[in-house]
C-alpha cells in the first residue's frame, strides 16, 4: 500500500487477506463513528437517474451513480460484521467491509485497491452485477431494511478513480517465462490475463471481433454499460502488460494446437462465451423484420447503429416492436428498442413475472420505461405480407404447472387460446448457445450434449494446459459468474505451469517456453 | 490495419484490392471469406477470398461498388488501409475429381467462382465455365477463367461481347450439347442462382452456390445470416457459405436479404451527395 499517507490505514492493515479467509475471521477493528443502531436508521440511498421519459430517447447510461456524499453516506450504514456474510455470497469474495471502511475514511485510491484484489473489473461490475442476488441479497442490514447498496459503492469508487487519473497498476510478480493465450476478450478472459500478468506471466488476448471486450461491448447495451467503461477497464489489464490481438478467430485464423504447438504458448484459456442465438423453430421465423436479440445489440452496441448514419451499420426497428423472452438479454432487447422510436414495444414472455430470470432492477426500470409485459404468452407462429415481412405473430396463452428441475414452474398451453399480434418487428431473445468453432476445431477436447466445454473443479478441460470458463463451460451465466470461473482458471493455470517449470528445472526435456 | 498492396480496376464499378493480411493467406482455402471494415466508422461486410499467396502473405479480393461501403472499399488506393480484416470464414468449397464440372459466374460472382474453377481444374475435373455480365464493360477475370477452364463460355445481356442472352441459357446449350455434367457450381446474383438451380433440378445435375445473406461477425454469433435449407435453418457463415443449390430457399433469402435496403440507400445518399460537396471544392 503506497500513497494515502494522510488517510488512516488501519481498517485496510487489518483486513483479513485471502489466504486468512479459511481460519477464524480475525476481529476486525470498527472504524465508522455512529453506533449500530443510528446506523439502521439510515435509508438506503438512491442512485440519481435519468428520468424515464427522458431517457428512451438517448442511449445515455440510466442510472449516474452515487457522488461522493452519497457514496459515504451509504458507507456509515455498514454495520461492520465480525463475519461478514456479504463477502461470501460474493463470486470472488471481494472484501467488501474492508473497502467501505475505507470509503468511510476517505481513502478512496485503497478501496478501489481493496476491491481490485478480488476482481480487477469493479466498474463493469459495479454496474452489471445482479447485487440484489449476490451480495447485497446476504446483508446483515437487508434483514431489517433495505440492504446496503454494495454495487453502486464499489462503481463509484471505479468512477472516482478514472474521473481523478488515480489509478496505478498493481505491483507484477518477476517474470515466470512462460506465456498464455486468452481466447475471447469478455470478463472472464480479461480476469484470466489481469490475474496472470500480476503472476509474472506473459498473456496474449485474442479476440474475434474488431474491439476487446466480448459480451460487454457487443451485448450489453450502452445506457446500462457504457462502452468508454469497457474501454477504460480493457486499457487497465492492457496496462498489466497485457497483449491483445483483435480480428483473430481462434478456431479459423489461428487453432488452438498453433497456439499450443508452434506459437510456444504454455497454456491456453477459453472464454469464447454463449454467443450463437437460439430460435424459437416455429414458422415464419426467417421472415424478414424477425432478429434475434444477438443481431439487434450487436448492430446497436458494437456497430452504434443507434448513430446511424454517422456510423454505416443501420438497425431497422418499424412501428412495433415484439420481443420474445424474459432474461436479461430480453430486457436488454426490449430497451434498445424503445429507444430506436418504435410506437410500442412489447415483452412477451412464456411463464409469469416471478419466474422472470432478469435482473429485478433492470425490470424495473423497462416498466418505468413504458415496455408492455405479457406474460403467460407464447409464440406459436410468425405470419408475414406478400413481401416477407413479418406482420404479425400468433401466440397461445400458457398456464403454470408442477416446476421444473431449477424449480420454475413448468409453462403448459392452454387449448384453443390462440391470438395473434400485429407487429412488424419481432427479436427474439429465448437465449444463446456456446459457440461451436473451437470445439469442432481442437480435437480430444470433450463437450457437453449442449455444445459447452466439459471442465473440472479447477477449471481444466479434457486436454492438459487448456483451461475454460465463463458460458463456453455454463452455457448462459453472469459477468460475475465468468470472474469468477477467470479467477479460479487463473490459479490452476499458474499450478500447471509452475510444475512444468520445476520439470524443466530438473532437467526435463519438456520445452514449454515461447519462442520470442 | 490491413495494409492495401495493389488496386486494379477490373471493370467501372469493380474492384480487386491485393491486402497484407499473413494469417489469412496461410490458411485460407477456395470458397473461404473475409469480413472486412473498412472505416473506424463502417460496416462489416463478407467478401469472399479470390485468391491468397502464403509466401507473400496477401489475399485478393475483388469488390463492386453498390452501396456506402462498397463504394468506400473500391475508391481506396494502393497504401491505404482497411481498418479490420478478419478470416478465413466459412467452410470451404468441396473439391475433387467429379469428371465434367460446368463453373458458372454471374456479374462480380466471377471473382468467387473464379478460386473454385482453379481448384477444381487442379483437381483434375473437365472444366467448362461460363461467365455472364450485363454488357461487354462488366465483364471480368475474362483470361483468368480461360487459364483454368477447358473450356470457357462468354455471355452477355445486350450481346456486346460472347454470346447474347443469360448463363442458364448456355448452361442449358451444354447439357444438351454435351450431356449431363457431374456437378455444377454457380455463384451470381440470387435470381442467377435459382435459375441455374431450377434448370439442372429435373435433369439431376449436382449444383451448389455460394450464398451471400447479410451478415455481421462471421463466427455464428447473429443469426442475421440464416438461410432455410433442405427446411431446416442454416447459417451461411458457419455452415456455409455454400449449400446444395436444389434446397435452398431462394424466395425467402432475396427478402431477407431486402431488410435493410431502404437504410442502406439512405446512407448511399448522404455519402454519394457529401463527396459530390468535397468533389466541388477542388475544383
Amino acid at each position: 500500500m503506497s500513497g494515502n499517507g494522510q488517510q488512516k490505514k488501519e481498517a485496510g492493515d487489518k483486513a483479513p487477506d485471502s489466504k486468512s479467509q479459511n481460519k477464524k475471521a480475525p476481529k476486525r477493528q470498527k472504524v465508522i463513528a455512529l453506533k449500530p443502531k443510528e446506523r439502521m436508521k439510515i435509508p438506503r440511498h438512491l442512485p440519481n437517474e435519468q428520468d424515464p421519459m427522458e431517457r428512451i430517447t438517448n442511449f445515455c447510461e440510466v442510472s449516474n451513480g452515487f457522488d461522493i456524499d452519497k457514496a459515504i453516506a451509504e458507507a456509515n450504514r455498514c454495520l461492520e460484521c465480525n463475519d461478514p456474510v456479504c463477502m461470501k455470497a460474493c463470486p470472488v469474495n471481494v472484501d467488501i467491509p474492508a473497502f467501505i471502511q475505507l470509503l468511510y475514511q476517505g481513502d478512496y485510491a485503497g478501496a478501489i485497491r481493496k476491491i481490485r484484489e478480488s476482481n480487477y473489473l469493479p466498474a463493469i461490475c459495479g454496474r452489471v452485477c445482479p447485487q440484489e442476488n449476490l451480495c447485497e441479497n446476504s446483508c446483515i442490514v437487508g434483514k431489517k431494511l433495505e440492504p446496503l447498496a454494495i454495487g453502486k459503492m464499489e462503481r463509484f469508487l471505479a468512477d472516482y478513480e478514472a474521473r481523478t487519473g488515480t489509478f496505478t497498476p498493481p505491483p507484477l510478480a518477476e517474470s515466470k517465462g512462460q506465456s498464455v493465450a486468452v481466447v475471447g476478450s469478455g470478463p472472464g478472459g480479461l480476469t484470466v490475463a489481469a490475474e496472470l500478468a500480476q503472476m509474472g506471466y506473459d498473456v496474449t488476448i485474442f479476440e474475434a471481433l474488431h474491439e476487446a471486450g466480448g459480451v460487454l461491448k457487443y451485448g450489453i447495451p450502452e445506457f446500462r454499460l457504457p462502452k468508454q467503461i469497457v474501454d477504460e477497464e480493457v486499457d487497465r489489464v492492457k496496462a498489466l502488460g497485457v497483449k491483445i490481438e483483435t480480428n483473430v478467430i481462434i478456431g479459423r485464423t489461428l487453432t488452438i494446437d498453433e497456439l499450443l504447438g508452434e506459437m510456444g504458448f504454455g497454456a491456453v484459456y477459453i472464454g469464447t462465451g454463449a454467443g450463437s442465438p437460439r430460435f424459437l423453430n416455429v414458422p415464419g421465423e426467417n421472415l424478414s423484420g424477425v432478429y434475434s436479440a444477438s443481431e439487434l445489440l450487436t448492430r446497436v452496441n458494437l456497430m452504434k447503429a443507434y448513430k446511424f448514419p454517422e456510423f454505416d451499420t443501420p438497425m431497422q426497428i418499424g412501428n412495433k416492436v415484439v420481443v420474445l423472452g424474459g432474461g436479461d438479454v430480453a430486457m436488454d432487447a426490449v430497451r434498445t428498442s424503445k429507444r430506436l422510436g418504435p410506437e410500442q414495444t412489447l415483452l412477451l414472455y412464456r411463464r409469469s413475472r416471478e419466474e422472470m430470470p432478469a435482473r429485478i432492477e433492470e425490470v424495473h426500470h423497462a416498466e418505468e420505461e413504458g415496455i408492455e409485459f405479457h406474460f403467460l404468452t407464447s409464440p406459436v407462429a410468425i405470419h408475414g405480407d406478400e413481401n416477407g415481412w413479418v406482420k404479425a405473430i400468433e401466440c397461445q396463452k400458457m398456464e403454470l404447472g408442477e416446476p421444473d428441475e431449477k424449480g420454475r414452474r413448468r409453462p403448459i398451453p392452454i387449448e384453443g387460446s390462440n391470438f395473434t399480434i400485429e407487429t412488424d418487428t419481432v427479436v427474439v431473445a429465448i437465449g444463446q448457445s456456446p459457440n461451436p468453432i473451437i470445439q469442432q476445431t481442437t480435437p480430444g477436447l470433450e463437450t457437453t450434449q449442449w455444445g459447452t466445454i466439459v471442465v473440472d473443479a479447477d477449471g481444466a478441460t479434457t486436454r492438459p494446459g487448456i483451461y475454460a470458463g465463463g458460458d463456453i463451460s455454463r452455457g448462459g451465466a453472469t459477468v460475475i459468474q465468468a470472474v469468477a470461473d477467470g479467477k479460479r482458471a487463473s490459479r490452476s493455470i499458474d499450478t500447471y505451469l509452475t510444475k512444468l517449470r520445476e520439470e524443466a528445472v530438473s532437467g526435463s526435456t519438456k520445452k514449454h517456453q515461447r519462442q520470442e | 490495419m490491413y495494409h492495401i498492396i495493389q488496386t486494379e480496376t477490373l471493370a467501372p464499378t469493380i474492384t480487386k484490392l491485393t491486402v497484407e493480411a499473413p494469417l489469412i493467406a496461410r490458411k485460407r482455402k477456395a470458397g473461404n471469406f473475409v469480413i472486412v471494415r473498412p472505416t473506424p466508422t463502417g460496416e462489416r461486410i463478407p467478401l469472399t477470398i479470390v485468391d491468397s499467396d502464403p509466401d507473400k502473405g496477401t489475399i485478393v479480393i475483388i469488390v463492386q461498388a453498390i452501396g456506402k461501403t462498397t463504394h468506400i472499399i473500391t475508391e481506396m488506393v494502393e497504401g491505404e488501409y482497411l481498418m479490420d480484416v478478419v478470416g478465413p470464414l466459412g467452410e470451404p468449397t468441396p473439391v475433387s475429381d467429379f469428371g465434367t464440372v460446368v463453373c458458372i459466374g454471374g456479374g462480380v460472382g466471377t471473382a468467387v467462382i473464379y478460386p473454385i474453377a482453379k481448384a477444381l481444374k487442379e483437381a483434375g475435373n473437365r472444366v467448362v465455365s461460363i461467365i455472364g455480365a450485363r454488357n461487354r464493360e462488366l465483364v471480368i477475370l475474362e483470361d483468368e477463367m480461360a487459364a483454368v477452364s477447358d473450356e470457357l463460355i462468354v455471355t452477355t445481356d445486350d450481346g456486346s461481347h460472347g454470346k447474347k442472352g443469360f448463363v442458364t441459357d448456355a448452361l442449358q446449350e451444354v447439357i444438351t450439347g454435351q450431356g449431363k455434367p457431374n456437378a455444377v457450381y454457380a455463384i451470381g446474383p440470387l435470381p442467377m442462382m435459382r435459375a441455374v438451380a431450377n434448370v439442372t433440378r429435373e435433369p439431376g445435375i449436382r449444383t451448389w452456390v455460394s450464398l451471400n445473406p447479410i451478415m455481421m461477425d462471421g463466427t455464428g454469433m447473429c443469426g442475421a445470416c440464416r438461410v432455410t435449407v433442405g427446411n431446416e435453418m442454416k447459417f451461411a457463415c458457419v455452415d456455409g457459405p455454400e449449400f446444395d443449390a436444389h434446397e435452398v430457399n431462394f424466395d425467402e433469402l432475396i427478402a431477407r436479404n431486402r431488410t435493410y435496403a431502404g437504410p442502406e440507400q439512405e446512407a448511399f445518399s448522404t455519402w454519394k451527395n457529401r463527396t459530390e460537396t468535397t468533389d466541388c471544392k477542388h475544383l
